[in-house]
């Protein structure tokens, strides 16, 4: 294990005052009603957090209400994030984990896409090949050491 | 699938529940007789037998507690006696059917281990240590590595053998594809061509290869979200 921290000293950028939803049902069966931009954020920010710091990747700036595209008709989410450093070497983590918190949230006809935003990485299409490779995926989420790091981050979501 | 007078489409006819976790693959036993492999996350295998009667299809045996990792791929040997299947354990079994009128009987005849992670396929191997394997079958249940092919520089997604001629096609994460052959008996087999982006092949990972039946035209897919023939 790394002992230094990769990013020392992280901006932490305030939280947004969540906008009041009069459907307030993200508990709900999802199949009621189509699922939108705001839902999948408040999937993401509000349950991930960095994996060297105890702040979310929302308070980090990693990922933004914008990060997310979803489209609830062809059953396609796409999630853009920005690594706080252009050598992180804890982004494949990062995508894994909104990966798996999507996989544990969304309905199964959902197709997930990550990606790093472009410019923000140093090794950004090996790293988005790797990050949207379903057998490399499925492998390493067999890993029990990669799965610990990813439950680490994803808090436990029983609301 | 049901031809529905002069539509032609795409009817579910039934849904195969059991596994417990994703179904990577299927395959039909070419002998024919409806018999349908699956395989999964679940680390088992099902073999799935249509009634001849109602032709409703039902499980009729559950090959588990020997793969332990997800069965990534299942495949029938030519005579549809042999299964074939590959695991990220790194192993691949092969199973036999011991009594042809009773499905239950398949057993795990032998387990081949092999480098890292995937492996695919009856007398075929490939994986994500980058190399293919070719396997010989022996008399008595056993098998011989007959060959190691690298050349690939990342894992090999999938492996398939010309259906008429001596010729191996690989394809890989490393957006290639490699056809293989052996110039005579005593050469290894060597890689003759690369089809790459830069003689109209792919630019990202190859999934999967496929021929039709005269073996005149092949199919490849690809993360470039492009179908090649």
């Amino acid at each position: 294990m790394v002992t230094g921290l990769i990013n020392e000293n992280p901006i932490i950028y305030p939280k947004k005052e969540r906008r009041v939803r009069t459907d307030s049902s993200n508990t709900d069966e999802l199949a009621a009603e189509p699922i939108d931009q705001l839902e999948i954020f408040d999937i993401l920010s509000l349950d991930i957090k960095d994996p060297e710091h105890p702040y979310s990747l929302e308070e980090l700036k990693v990922i933004t209400e914008d990060s997310v595209e979803v489209d609830d008709e062809t059953s396609h989410v796409r999630v853009t994030f920005t690594p706080t450093m252009e050598h992180c070497s804890m982004a494949t983590i990062i995508g894994l984990c909104v990966r798996v918190k999507l996989m544990r949230s969304l309905p199964p006809r959902y197709k997930i896409d990550i990606r790093v935003a472009p410019g923000s990485h140093a090794t950004e299409d090996a790293l988005n090949k790797q990050l949207n490779d379903k057998e490399r995926v499925a492998a390493a989420l067999e890993n029990p050491n990669l799965v610990e790091m990813v439950d680490e981050c994803l808090l436990p979501s029983d609301e | 699938m049901e031809l529905m007078d002069t539509n032609l489409g795409l009817v579910e006819v039934q849904k195969l529940e059991g596994h417990t976790d994703r179904v990577w693959s299927v395959a039909w036993n070419p002998a024919g007789d409806g018999v349908l492999a699956s395989c999964s996350g679940d680390q088992a295998v099902r073999i799935w037998e249509q009634s001849e009667l109602s032709r409703s299809w039902t499980c009729k045996a559950v090959l588990e507690d020997v793969h332990t990792r997800t069965v990534r791929s299942c495949a029938w040997s030519p005579s549809g006696k042999l299964l074939a299947t590959s695991s990220f354990d790194g192993t691949t079994c092969v199973w036999q059917n011991f009594d042809s009128t009773d499905p239950e009987g398949m057993k795990a005849k032998s387990k081949v281990y092999h480098g890292m992670h995937l492996v695919h396929c009856l007398q075929h191997a490939c994986g994500k240590d980058k190399s293919v394997w070719i396997w010989e079958i022996l008399p008595k249940n056993k098998f011989d590595c007959a060959a190691v092919l690298s050349g690939h520089r990342q894992d090999v997604k999938m492996v398939q053998w010309h259906p008429t001629m001596d010729v191996l096609f690989s394809c890989s994460y490393d957006n290639t594809i490699k056809v293989w052959l052996s110039e005579d008996e005593y050469d290894g087999y060597n890689c003759v061509q690369t089809l790459s982006e830069s003689n109209n092949g792919h630019s990202s990972t190859v999934w999967a290869i496929s021929f039709n039946a005269a073996g005149d035209r092949m199919v490849t897919c690809s993360d470039d979200l492009i179908v090649k023939i």
